[in-house]
């Protein structure tokens, strides 16, 4: 067996994908709280509820409608997404005129009671959900054991944020976007329903984490309690990446879920923290993070 | 945090006064009525609630980790009496020197964003050294800290007597409300609260913002530090629960409830949560949920909390 650094190189690049794995995670997480933050200038702690949600309606659509992946991952995060609306519609609209933490509280009451009523119902363990028959299997590259489904996360994930950053960034409707988070008055000016624009901003970023959910099942399994601490190192990826950019979201997402992999065959203890503490270290260089612009 | 926060004016006031002699009736009378390790266990998460009070309610700051300070406290008092034998006195001291130093480092860090992003970074840091708490052999993992002694206070007073227990919780607990209150009516908290008006202009006027904000901080972490040990020695007990984030949303939670940036909105909201998930212990997850929907309700409205809307409708300062 081939040794790099004295590590065999299977255990090396497998915690390498795994670590590219999760960095597709962190990539869709940190981007729908990006997104969401950009236009209604809300921390959406209820984002690691969602993803979970995200993997709980999938589990649903199979096991009870007998839907498989691939309609699930489409129907779920709009499903979920739909309950965003009714999230925003009902509560976070009352609170734009307030200071910002009053939207961090209410998401995070919100994200109380959707995993105290999931875990009320399912228990904390977790449920299987199988990974699709087209999925199964692997490729032999000769210095690893790629199995197919892992390879169709990382990519799908890329293809979702790049789609993401294109239309933000370059498209007539991103430019409205953009426009509406700088005035939205006269963005109103010009004719454009500005609150419905903000609503569907909500379930677009909502939706962004129930496709991470989706992805996620067949690889973590389904449980109340999977999005509850994922979301915290997502806030530290975010502060790393800087809460104003869009690019900066995806590529601190996937660097740092790379850097974790790699910790973890180096030096094991520290994998939990690490991205921590590169936030530490973050802050301690650029305050307003890798990609962000100072206020 | 601007809006809803109740406007204090310099002069100390009759109704605080009275409001504090009234805490004091109410303390020393109620384990007549109400199981004393209850209370107890209430004026620990009071005192916590006050502590953090002091950073949302007269700075502004939301720290979103407070449990970093008040867990860690909890494990380093809870060693310090059961392996070195520490005196009862002697390990609260070791955990509020805890609280205050890991406050200080991670205050260092956070002190330089604002607003949500400050919440983010203590909630981050916070997870952080629950990892090391999970990891850490002196904690005992998942199993915690059990069996803490009691010990002697200053060596003479046997504290595993309940009633000795409780009259240095109640002084403990007094002590630090006290400092608290006599921090927010200094000149130094007059300079807090400018700061939580209007950063921009206290620095214009040459305050050096960061610098009270971070003695601030310290206070606040050191406070939830002793909050902490006291509850090891209390309850003879250190857990994970403890610096877990989820009692870091609690404290928010019994500040919210109580009244953001009120002397004793902490102090009722503490006793609300605790009596609360007291009573409904046995309905298991439910208890998240309620406290949930505690959290959306007090947001949507009733931002003033207990005390504040009672403040505003007898128009007087609590």
């Amino acid at each position: 067996m081939i040794e790099i650094f004295g590590i065999p190189s299977q255990a090396l690049f497998g915690q390498l994908l795994l670590g590219l794995i999760n960095g597709s995670f962190y990539a869709l997480l940190s981007l729908g709280l990006a997104v969401i933050f950009g236009l209604l200038n809300i921390i959406n702690f209820t984002h690691g509820a969602q993803y979970m949600m995200g993997a709980f309606a999938a589990f649903f659509l199979l096991n009870y409608l007998g839907l498989n992946y691939w309609v699930a991952l489409v129907l779920a995060p709009l499903i979920v997404a739909a309950t965003g609306v009714v999230i925003e519609r009902l509560f976070l609209r009352h609170l734009y005129h307030l200071d910002h933490l009053y939207g961090l509280l209410l998401t995070f009451g919100l994200a109380l009671i959707i995993q105290g009523l999931f875990r009320n119902q399912f228990g904390s363990s977790g449920m299987p959900y199988p990974i699709p028959d087209s999925l199964r299997g692997g490729q032999n590259l000769g210095f690893m054991f790629l199995p197919n489904y892992r390879a169709w996360v990382v990519v799908c994930s890329l293809v979702v944020c790049f789609a993401t950053w294109f239309v933000i960034e370059r498209t007539r409707l991103g430019a409205y976007l953009r426009a509406a988070t700088e005035n939205p008055a006269l963005v109103r000016a010009f004719g454009i329903n500005v609150p419905r624009m903000i609503t569907l901003t909500y379930a677009f970023g909502v939706g962004l984490a129930a496709l991470a959910g989706v992805m996620a099942a067949p690889i973590y399994n389904v449980n109340p309690l999977m999005g509850a601490d994922l979301i915290i190192v997502v806030f530290a990826v975010v502060v790393i990446g800087g809460m104003g950019s869009i690019m900066g979201a995806i590529i601190t997402g996937f660097t740092l879920g790379i850097v974790e992999g790699l910790t973890k065959v180096f030096f094991p203890e520290a994998s939990n923290t690490v991205i921590f503490v590169i936030m530490v270290i973050v802050l301690l260089i650029r305050p307003a993070g890798l990609f962000g612009r100072t206020a | 945090m601007k809006q809803d926060v109740i406007k204090t004016a310099p002069a100390k006031s009759r109704s605080e006064m009275i409001g504090f002699v009234l805490m004091v009736v109410v303390l020393l009378a109620a384990p007549l009525f109400v199981y004393p390790v209850l209370l107890m266990k209430v004026l620990c998460f009071a005192l916590f609630a006050c502590a953090f009070n002091l950073l949302i309610g007269y700075v502004g700051l939301l720290s979103f980790g407070h449990a970093l300070y008040f867990g860690w406290a909890s494990y380093v008092s809870a060693y310090a009496a059961k392996t070195w034998g520490f005196t009862p006195e002697l390990a609260i001291v070791a955990g509020t020197l805890v609280g205050a130093g890991l406050g200080l480092v991670a205050g260092v860090v956070a002190i330089r964003r604002q607003g949500i992003y400050f919440a983010m970074i203590t909630l981050a840091l916070a997870q952080m050294m629950y990892f090391f708490a999970v990891q850490a052999p002196f904690t005992g993992g998942e199993d915690g800290i059990q069996a803490v002694p009691r010990g002697h206070l200053f060596g003479l007073i046997d504290l595993s007597d309940r009633n000795a227990m409780y009259l240095s919780v109640v002084a403990i607990f007094l002590g630090g409300f006290l400092l608290i209150y006599r921090i927010i009516h200094s000149p130094f908290g007059e300079v807090l609260k400018a700061i939580r008006e209007n950063e921009a202009r206290a620095i214009s006027l040459g305050y050096k913002t960061d610098r009270y904000k971070l003695l601030a901080f310290v206070l606040s972490t050191a406070l939830a530090g002793t909050a902490g040990a006291t509850k090891a020695i209390v309850l003879q007990l250190a857990s994970l629960t403890d610096v877990h984030w989820t009692m870091s949303g609690e404290v928010v939670l019994m500040t919210l409830v109580g009244g953001l940036g009120t002397v004793f909105g902490p102090v009722v909201g503490a006793f609300v949560i605790i009596v609360m998930q007291n009573e409904l212990a046995q309905f298991g997850q439910w208890v998240q949920v309620i406290q949930g929907g505690i959290f959306v309700i007090c947001v949507l409205l009733f931002r003033r909390g207990i005390v504040g809307e009672i403040a505003a409708l007898l128009r007087i300062r609590l």
